[in-house]
C-alpha cells in the first residue's frame, strides 16, 4: 500500500528531524515569552550536539552525553543572557555572534571526532500493541529521546499555563514594567528562560549524533536551529502547537528530499518559511495579536524606571 | 552585589578606536586559546593567516576578491543599520541578484558590454525588490524584520537550489548542479593574474563614497539618521518612516544584489548551490557594517579586513589542516567582544554592593 | 455623624526636588470608611504625596502613623504589608494574561493551582464590593472600567484596607462613571478608607466624606464636603494672591490664522477625547488653553499638526481646510510646534545642534543636498541669539541641559517666523531664567504677528501670557474669556468641570 507506506515513512522522519527541533522550539519559546530574542539556537544545538557526542564516546552512557549536551547549551545561553539582560546589548547581534562561534568552534573541536562510531545509543522502546497501528504506529517504537521530548513539551506547557512561574514569565515578556512593580524579579526570571532555551537546544542537538548515524559529521544541525526560531513563530509561542508544527515541519524537509526524483521538491523545502512569514503578519493584525501575536516586550530590554 | 550601568554620553572617536582595538586582541586571544588546544601555534597561525591574506600579491588579490562581496553588502548594512532596521537578509538579496544576474547572461542574446550592465541593473533590481518586501511588512504592519529577512533568506536559497537543478541546469555540466558557464560577454573583467573582477570593486569604492555623501548631506540621509536615532521625532518633524525605510531597503538590497552579480559573474562565471556562491557573505557582512560602526567610508577597511580573515580561512584549511569553518570562531569572538567592548565604551560600568 | 478612627495621619511631609519644594510641611489624615478627595491642580503636589505614602519616595521630613503605629514606609511593599493599596492613572497589566493570573501575580501563591484558591478569594471579594468582573476573561476583552476594577481587586487581594485612587474616572466612560460611583460608596461602607486624588469638583462634592485642598505644596484647605462649596474649592485650588502679568503691548489682533470647528477625535484607548471643539487663535493673540492634564489638550495639538486623525469637525489654517493633512503639509503653510514631550520628540539626541535646529524645516539645495553652509550659519545665528549655551554647533545635543534643549527647540520653531505657533508646557520643569527667557520670546513672536496657541497646566502661566483663555475639560471647552477678565476662581470652576 504505497501511500500508507509513505505516510508511514513520513511519520519515522518527521519524528526524526522534529524530535531535535522540538525541543530547540521548546526552549525558544521559553525564551522569547520572557522577552528576549535568541538567535544563537543553532551555536547552541551544535555545540550541544559535539558535546553529547563526545561525552557519550568517552563515558559510553548516550545519558551523560545528554546531560553533557544541555551543559553546553546552557553555558551559551548564560553568555547571551548575560550581553542581553545584564549589558543591556543588542540581542540580535549578540545571538549572531554566539551561533557563528558555535558553528567555528565544533568545527574546530570537532574535525578528529568525524568518523568514529558510537557503540551506546539509545534503543528503542516499542510499545507492543500501538506500535503496530499504520502510520503513527512508529511514535509508540521511538526511542527514549523521543518520549523524553514529549514529555517536556507536556511539561513545558504545563509549567508556562498551569503555574505560578508561567504567569511570571509570561507577564515579564509582556509588560515587565507590570511585573516589576508587583515585585516579580524580571532579570532572574529572563536569566532561567534564556538558560533553559540554551538548555533545550543542547539536548536537541545532541539528539543528533546519538541518533541514526550514531557518528558527528561538521555542521551536524544543517541550519535546524533556525527553522526552530521559524517554529516557534508558527507554533504561536505555545509548547503544544510546536509539537505539531516541528512534526509537520519535520515531515515537509524529509518529503521534499524524497520527492526530489519526482518533482521540484523546493516548493516544499520553502513552505516552514512562507508559513512562517504568513503566521508573522497574521500576527500584527490588531485583532488577532492579542491570541497569537508575539510576546509585547519580545527583544526590547527592560530598564527599571524608564518609562 | 549589583552591575550598575550609567551612560557616558560622548565617547571620542578614539576612545571607539580604542574599544576596537581591544576587542581583536580579546578575540585574537581566547581564538589562540582554542587553537592551542588543538595542537596549533597560534603565533604560528596567525603568521601564516597575515602573511596568506597580506603577504603577497596573490595573498592580496584572493583578499581583495572577498572583499568585494563583503564591501558591497556591508555598505547597504550599514545604511540599513543606520536607521535601525535589522537586514538579516543580505545573504538572501545577494542569491536573488546573482540568480537575476544569471538569467541574464544565459538567456538575453546581446553582444557587448551592454550585456553587462543590463545584468548588474538587473541585479541591483532583484536584490533590492527582495529587501523591499521585509520594508513593506515592516512599514505597512510593524512585523518584525529580524524575522522576515531571515526567512527570505532560505526562501531565495531554494529557488536557487530549485533553477540549478531544474530548467536552468546545464546541458554541458554533466548532471550537477550548475547552470552552464556565461558567454565570455557576461564576464566581468578581472585584473590580470587575479581573481579581482574589478568594475564591482570600483563600483563599492565609489558607492562607499556616495553613500557616505548621501548619509552626511542629504536630506534623504538625513531623513534615515533621524528614524534610527528617534522615531518618535522622526513623525513629529513629518518624516515618513515608511517611505524613508523602502528607500533604505531598495539600497540594501540592491547592494547586496549587486554583490550576488560580482559573484556569478566575476568570480564563478555559473551560477550554482548557493554555498557556493556565497561563503556566508550576507551574514559576515553583517560583522563588516557593525566594525565600521555604520560608516560607509570605513566599510572599505573593514571590509578588507574581513575577506582578509576569509582568505584566512583557505590558510586554515590548506596549511593548518583545521577546517575553513574556524574562521567563524574568529567571526563569532570578533562581534561578541566588539558589542562589550562598545558598552563600555557607551557605558561607565560599575559594581556596586546592596544599597 | 461622629468622626471615626483615623486608619493615617500623616504630619508634616515634606519633599523636596530639585528645584521644587513639591511638599511643604502637609498634615494629611484618613479615617475608617470615609473617601477623602484630594484636590489640586497639576504640580500641587497630591501625586508625590501619595507616592510617599506608597513607598515609592521618602519624605525628608514628616511621620507617618498607619492605625495608631509609627511606620517608616520604604518600598510599595512595605506599604502593601500595611494594607495600602494604590491603583494608578495608567493601569499596569499584561493583556493577554487573564483576570486571575493578573491579579495573583508577584504574590505568595502556590507553585502549582495557583489559582484555584485565589480564584475563590477574588470572587468573595468581588462578590464583597460588588466589582463584577469575569476572573477568567482576558484583559484585552475587557472595557477601560472592568480593567479598573481589576486593578481595585488587585489591590484589595493583597489586604488593602486603605486604597488610593489616582484620577480614576480619566478612562471612564459616563456610564461606567456611574458605576464606578456606586462601587466606591460601597466599599466605603465595608470600611475601606479611600483617598480620592481628583482634580474634578463635581466628582469630590458628589462622592467625599472630606476634601483637602493642596496648591503649590501647601495644604491650603480641608473641610467636610458637606460644608463647602464647588466655588469655594476652587477658589482655594487655584486662587493665588498675586499675579502679574508681564508687560505687554495691548493685543494687535488680526485676522483668525487657526480656525477650529466643531472637532472630534478619539484617543489612543479608543474613547472621545475631543468633542465638539471649536475656538480661533488671531494673528498677534497668544490663545490660552487650561485645564488638568490628561483633558483633550494634547490630543487637540496632536490633530492640528496631523499626528492624530479628526474623526468629524474642520481645522482651517490662513483660511486653507488642513484637517487631516500630512504633518509636512501643515509646517510647510507655516505652523510651528513646540513639542509637550522635548526629549522624546522634539529633539534626535545624537544629531548634532546645527542638525537638530533644522528639524522641521529642512533647507534644501540643489539635487536632493542639504544646504550645509546655510544650516551652520543658522546654528550659529540662532545660538548667539538665543543664548544656546553650548560648547559648538557640532556638539550632540543630548548633552545639552534641560533649558537649552528647549531654547533649541523654541529657537528653531519660532525662527522661521510661523504663522501658527502651537506651544505644549513650553516652560515645564525649567529653571526661573530659562523659564523667563522663553515666555519672553512668546511675547515677541506675538508682537510679530504670529498666532499662538499656548497649551500649559501652570495656570499663573497662561493668565501671565494669554490674550484670550480657554478652559478644557474632558475634551470640551468649558469657556472662553479676555485674560483681562478672568478671575482664578472661575478658571479654577472651569478646570473642575463646572460650567458658569
Amino acid at each position: 500500500m504505497p501511500l500508507l507506506d509513505l505516510a508511514t515513512d513520513a511519520m519515522i522522519a518527521a519524528i526524526r528531524v522534529g524530535t531535535p527541533l522540538l525541543l530547540a522550539t521548546l526552549g525558544e519559546i521559553y525564551a522569547e515569552r520572557s522577552g528576549v530574542l535568541n538567535l544563537g539556537v543553532e551555536g547552541m544545538m551544535l555545540t550541544g550536539a559535539l558535546a553529547g557526542f563526545v561525552t557519550t564516546l568517552w563515558t559510553g552512557s548516550p545519558v551523560l552525553g545528554l546531560l553533557a549536551g544541555a551543559g553546553a547549551g546552557g553555558l551559551m545561553a548564560l553568555i547571551h543572557a548575560f550581553l542581553s539582560i545584564s549589558l543591556r546589548a543588542n540581542q540580535i547581534v549578540s545571538g549572531l555572534a554566539l551561533t557563528m562561534f558555535g558553528i567555528g568552534l565544533t568545527g574546530v573541536l570537532g574535525r578528529r571526532f568525524v568518523g568514529i562510531q558510537l557503540a551506546r545509543r539509545f534503543y528503542p522502546i516499542i510499545i507492543p500493541g500501538l506500535s503496530e497501528i499504520p502510520v503513527i504506529g512508529p511514535l509508540f517504537s521511538s526511542n527514549a529521546m523521543v518520549y523524553l521530548s514529549l514529555a517536556l513539551a507536556v511539561l513545558l506547557w504545563f509549567v508556562l499555563f498551569k503555574t505560578k512561574l508561567g504567569i511570571e514569565i509570561r507577564a515579564v515578556g509582556e509588560n515587565p514594567a507590570a511585573a516589576d512593580a508587583l515585585g516579580v524579579n524580571v532579570y532572574l526570571i529572563r536569566y532561567l528562560c534564556v538558560t533553559i532555551g540554551g538548555v533545550l537546544a543542547g539536548i536537541g542537538g545532541a539528539f543528533l549524533p546519538l541518533g541514526k548515524p550514531l557518528s558527528w559529521t561538521e555542521n551536524m544541525t544543517a541550519g535546524l536551529g533556525w527553522i526552530a526560531i521559524a517554529i516557534t513563530i508558527f507554533a504561536m509561542w505555545r509548547p503544544g502547537r510546536a509539537i505539531f508544527g516541528s512534526y509537520l515541519f519535520g515531515a515537509m524537509l524529509w518529503l521534499a528530499y524524497r520527492l526530489q526524483p519526482y518533482f521540484a521538491s523546493n516548493i516544499l523545502n520553502m513552505a516552514p518559511y512562507v508559513l512562517t512569514i504568513i503566521v508573522l503578519l497574521l500576527g500584527t493584525r490588531e485583532i488577532l495579536r492579542k491570541r497569537i501575536g508575539a510576546p509585547s516586550a519580545l527583544s526590547i530590554p527592560y530598564r527599571r524606571g524608564e518609562r | 552585589m549589583k552591575v550598575v550601568i550609567k551612560q557616558n554620553p560622548s565617547p571620542s572617536v578614539l576612545a571607539n578606536v580604542i574599544a576596537f582595538m581591544g576587542s581583536l586582541g580579546a578575540a585574537l586571544l581566547v581564538a589562540a586559546l582554542i587553537l592551542w588546544s588543538q595542537g596549533v601555534d597560534p603565533l604560528h597561525a596567525y603568521a601564516r593567516i597575515f602573511i596568506g591574506a597580506f603577504g603577497s600579491f596573490y595573498g592580496w588579490s584572493e583578499t581583495l576578491t572577498k572583499a568585494i562581496p563583503l564591501m558591497l553588502c556591508g555598505l547597504g548594512l550599514a545604511v540599513a543599520f543606520r536607521s535601525s532596521f535589522w537586514n538579516i537578509g543580505a545573504e538572501g538579496q545577494l542569491l536573488l541578484g546573482a540568480t537575476a544576474a544569471t538569467g541574464i547572461a544565459l538567456f538575453v542574446p546581446i553582444a557587448g558590454p551592454s550585456l553587462l550592465l543590463l545584468m548588474i541593473l538587473a541585479g541591483f533590481l532583484a536584490g533590492a525588490a527582495w529587501g523591499l518586501l521585509p520594508a513593506i511588512f515592516k512599514g505597512k504592519l510593524g512585523a518584525n524584520e529580524v524575522i522576515t529577512t531571515l526567512m527570505m533568506n532560505y526562501i531565495a536559497m531554494e529557488i536557487v537550489k530549485y533553477l540549478v537543478t531544474g530548467p536552468w541546469k546545464g546541458a554541458t555540466q554533466f548532471g550537477f548542479p550548475y547552470t552552464d558557464r556565461f558567454p565570455s560577454a557576461a564576464q566581468l573583467p578581472v585584473l590580470a593574474g587575479t581573481r579581482v573582477h574589478y568594475p564591482t570593486l570600483v563600483i563599492g569604492f565609489a558607492l562607499a563614497v556616495l553613500l557616505y555623501v548621501i548619509l552626511r548631506r542629504t536630506k534623504l540621509g538625513y531623513k534615515i539618521r533621524v528614524i534610527g536615532d528617534n522615531p518618535h521625532a522622526a513623525q513629529y518633524a513629518g518624516i515618513s518612516y515608511t517611505r524613508t525605510i523602502l528607500a533604505v531597503m531598495i539600497i540594501s538590497g540592491g547592494l547586496a544584489g549587486i554583490a550576488g552579480v560580482g559573484e556569478v559573474a566575476g568570480v564563478r562565471h555559473l551560477l550554482t548551490t548557493p554555498e557556493q556562491i556565497s561563503q556566508g557573505y550576507g551574514f559576515t557582512a553583517i560583522i563588516v557594517a557593525w566594525i565600521a560602526m555604520r560608516n560607509p567610508l570605513a566599510v572599505i577597511a573593514s571590509s578588507i579586513f574581513m575577506g582578509g580573515l576569509l582568505v584566512g580561512g583557505d590558510v586554515f584549511q590548506t596549511s593548518l589542516g583545521l577546517p575553513f569553518q574556524t574562521i567563524n570562531v574568529f567571526n563569532g569572538l570578533i562581534l561578541f567582544f566588539l558589542i562589550v567592548g562598545q558598552i563600555f565604551v557607551n557605558y561607565k560600568i560599575s559594581l556596586r554592593g546592596e544599597e | 455623624m461622629e468622626p471615626a478612627e483615623p486608619v493615617l495621619e500623616m504630619k508634616g511631609i515634606t519633599k523636596e526636588f530639585p528645584g521644587v519644594l513639591a511638599n511643604d510641611h502637609i498634615d494629611f489624615d484618613l479615617r475608617q470608611g470615609e473617601i477623602h478627595g484630594l484636590l489640586g491642580e497639576n504640580g500641587a503636589g497630591k501625586t508625590t504625596l501619595m507616592n510617599i505614602l506608597y513607598g515609592i519616595y521618602q519624605p525628608d521630613e514628616g511621620e507617618m502613623w498607619v492605625r495608631g503605629k509609627k511606620v517608616t514606609i520604604r518600598s510599595p511593599k512595605d506599604a502593601i504589608e500595611l494594607g495600602i493599596g494604590m491603583v494608578h492613572q495608567h493601569f499596569k497589566l499584561a493583556y493577554p494574561l487573564t483576570v486571575l493570573e493578573n491579579v495573583v501575580l508577584g504574590s505568595p501563591v502556590p507553585f502549582f493551582s495557583p489559582l484555584r484558591e485565589a480564584e475563590k478569594r477574588i470572587n468573595e471579594l468581588a462578590e464583597k464590593y460588588k466589582l463584577q468582573v469575569n476572573p477568567r476573561a482576558k484583559i484585552w476583552q475587557l472595557s477601560a472600567g472592568e480593567r479598573q476594577r481589576v486593578e481595585i481587586i488587585k489591590a484589595l487581594y493583597r489586604g488593602a484596607t486603605i486604597l488610593i485612587l489616582d484620577e480614576p474616572t480619566s478612562v471612564l466612560t459616563d456610564r461606567e462613571i456611574a458605576d464606578f460611583f456606586t462601587v466606591l460608596r460601597g466599599m466605603a461602607k465595608k470600611n475601606c478608607a479611600i483617598v480620592l486624588i481628583t482634580h474634578k469638583l463635581a466628582e469630590v462634592m458628589a462622592l467625599s466624606n472630606r476634601v483637602t485642598v493642596l496648591q503649590l505644596g501647601k495644604v491650603i484647605q480641608s473641610v467636610q464636603t458637606q460644608k463647602t462649596s464647588q466655588p469655594e474649592l476652587a477658589k482655594a485650588m487655584v486662587g493665588r494672591d498675586v499675579i502679574f502679568r508681564l508687560i505687554r503691548v495691548p493685543a494687535e489682533k488680526g485676522k483668525a490664522v487657526l480656525d477650529v470647528k466643531d472637532l472630534c477625535a478619539y484617543n489612543d484607548k479608543g474613547l472621545p477625547c475631543l468633542k465638539n471643539i471649536s475656538f480661533a487663535v488671531h494673528e498677534g493673540e497668544i490663545f490660552g488653553i487650561a485645564g488638568v492634564a490628561g483633558n483633550g489638550q494634547r490630543e487637540l495639538v496632536e490633530v492640528i499638526t496631523g499626528m492624530r486623525r479628526a474623526t468629524h469637525g474642520k481645522i482651517f489654517i490662513s483660511g486653507k481646510d488642513m484637517t487631516n493633512c500630512q504633518t509636512r503639509k501643515i509646517a510647510e503653510i507655516g505652523v510651528a510646534h513646540i513639542p509637550e514631550e522635548r526629549i522624546d520628540m522634539g529633539i534626535v539626541p545624537n544629531m548634532s545642534v546645527a542638525e537638530n535646529l533644522i528639524l522641521t524645516h529642512q533647507p534644501i539645495g540643489s539635487g536632493g543636498f542639504l544646504d550645509y553652509k546655510h544650516i551652520t550659519r543658522n546654528a550659529d545665528k540662532l545660538i548667539s541669539d538665543y543664548k544656546i549655551a553650548t560648547p559648538s554647533v557640532q556638539t550632540p545635543v543630548k548633552l545639552l541641559s534641560g533649558g537649552n534643549i528647549q531654547k533649541l527647540i523654541v529657537a528653531r520653531e519660532t525662527s522661521v517666523e510661523p504663522r501658527l505657533l502651537l506651544a505644549s508646557h513650553p516652560t515645564y520643569g525649567l529653571d526661573v531664567s530659562a523659564t523667563e527667557q522663553i515666555r519672553r520670546l512668546l511675547l515677541k513672536q506675538r508682537a510679530q504677528h504670529t498666532a499662538i496657541l499656548l497649551v500649559s497646566e501652570d495656570l499663573e502661566e497662561i493668565m501671565m501670557l494669554s490674550d484670550r483663555i480657554a478652559v478644557m475639560y474632558e475634551g470640551a471647552i468649558m469657556g472662553v474669556m479676555d485674560a483681562e477678565r478672568a478671575k482664578s476662581e472661575e478658571l479654577g470652576l472651569m478646570m473642575g468641570g463646572v460650567k458658569p
